[in-house]
């Protein structure tokens, strides 16, 4: 079975590699390591994603401090449950985001009445800066091509999307949010990503 | 195409309720398609997070590494050749992995492997506990209740399991020397005990006796120890009657 989940070659004229890209390959073979127990190999998996997925952590969550725990929370788990990861189902960053935003969602949505979410969410496209690290640098070739795609989605959609990915809330309160019937922002959640994932080549 | 379907996106950007989750993953555990959707749409909504990196401070590194020493990785899985493995394999191919999925989220539910978040696969499919097969039995009908600054609590009933399970969220403890009792309630008003609450904030918990015919369920404040019938107005009364 090829790998279904991985991530085709950009198209031509946009920059190759990144970490969905060409290091895929090592990102899933320093888990396999980790599962045996390689503390190194996990440090360098550390290093090679953090800023993904600490920037995520950071985005749903807001707060700093809790964005920390999240990530910390999240990795422990990837190490516990390295030997559970099988490349051909997915890419090991996909894997560790997925586990990332599921513990950010959790903490958002237990936390609910506290004043991490009081701001509106216009708020939360705060600037990054690219230059931190170099992963985020390196990451930053593959911002673009994400941007770029997801500028191609209707309004609705991209808010859909953003909402429930970046905002944590769920498709109840995203048709809540953005004033359209529940089956509509189901719907327009599925349409948008599904654009994304043809824009970006990914799936089999 | 069928409305289920169509949940592959909210459920892969993690948009689906408790309970819509515990649905979904049970028709995912039997549908390849959507199973082959979710994990693309899964792996798009990952790329989203390109967009928004941000370096975390160096302390965050150091935290992890201290924390992998102390936790040891979980055995691989080792693939079994039982017939039913067997069978299970021919019918999901390569992806049977699903039905942990929807153990993993049930646990969650139920508060068991909480700290555990697996997203994929294991060719282990634990029993369904009591509380699960409620949860995810296709007749659920299910009441919230906001009590404001006693907490959150959800009933979940299924007549065909002919039973219904009580969720709460940060539930405030009884008082000192009290115990929430829990009740249902037949349709003539007849409050028939369903067993006592444990002092904990987050729970899911069956309800003793059978349920299938109960107008509402309630919980009242008794003493420790419980009342045979209730000896205070309830606290909270969920209509069944009016469960969607």
């Amino acid at each position: 079975m090829t790998d279904v989940n991985h991530v085709r070659p950009v198209p031509a004229g946009t920059p190759q590699g990144g970490p969905s890209g060409g290091d895929a390959p090592k990102l899933s073979e320093l888990l396999n390591r980790a599962g045996r127990g390689d503390e190194a190999a996990f440090a360098e998996f550390y290093d090679a994603t953090s800023a993904r997925a600490y920037g995520l952590a950071l985005r749903v969550v807001r707060n700093p401090a809790h964005a920390e725990e999240v990530t910390q929370e999240a990795y422990l788990d990837a190490w516990r449950s390295s030997t559970r990861f099988d490349a051909e189902r997915g890419s090991a960053a996909g894997w560790l985001l997925t586990i990332v935003h599921r513990k950010a969602v959790d903490r958002v949505r237990s936390v609910e009445a506290s004043t991490t979410r009081d701001e509106t969410w216009n708020r939360q496209t705060a600037p990054v800066d690219h230059d931190q690290t170099s992963e985020a640098a390196h990451a930053s070739l593959d911002a673009a091509r994400v941007r770029s795609a997801v500028a191609t989605l209707t309004d609705v959609q991209r808010q859909a999307v953003e909402l429930t990915y970046f905002g944590g809330y769920t498709h109840t309160e995203v048709a809540t949010l953005l004033d359209v019937p529940l089956g509509t922002a189901k719907t327009r959640i599925r349409d948008g990503l599904i654009r994304l994932r043809d824009l970006m080549g990914v799936g089999s | 195409m069928s409305d289920v379907h169509k949940l592959t996106g909210a459920y892969a950007l993690d948009a689906l309720d408790d309970l819509e989750r515990v649905r979904f993953e049970q028709h995912l555990a039997a549908c390849e398609d959507c199973r082959g959707e979710v994990a693309e749409l899964r792996e798009t909504a990952a790329l989203l997070a390109e967009t928004t990196a941000v370096a975390p401070p160096a302390s965050l590194r150091d935290s992890v590494l201290a924390g992998i020493t102390q936790i040891r990785p979980l055995a691989p899985e080792i693939p079994r050749t039982t017939p039913a493995t067997i069978a299970a394999e021919q019918r999901a191919g390569r992806r049977a992995w699903m039905p942990f999925l929807v153990a993993a989220a049930l646990a969650l539910l139920v508060g068991l492997g909480a700290t555990l978040t697996q997203p994929w696969r294991s060719d282990d499919v634990p029993r369904l506990t009591a509380a699960e097969q409620v949860i995810g039995a296709d007749d659920a009908q299910e009441v919230s209740l906001d009590l404001g600054e006693v907490g959150r609590a959800s009933v979940i009933r299924s007549k065909a399991e002919d039973r219904a399970v009580i969720r709460t969220e940060n539930m405030v403890a009884a008082p000192a020397g009290k115990v929430y009792e829990l009740w249902l309630m037949s349709d003539d008003g007849t409050f028939t005990s369903a067993g006592l609450m444990p002092d904990e904030a987050d729970q899911t918990l069956v309800l003793d006796g059978p349920a299938a015919a109960a107008a509402a369920v309630g919980i009242t404040v008794e003493p420790d120890g419980g009342s045979e019938q209730p000896t205070t107005d309830p606290i909270a009364l969920f209509d069944l009657t009016e469960a969607t």
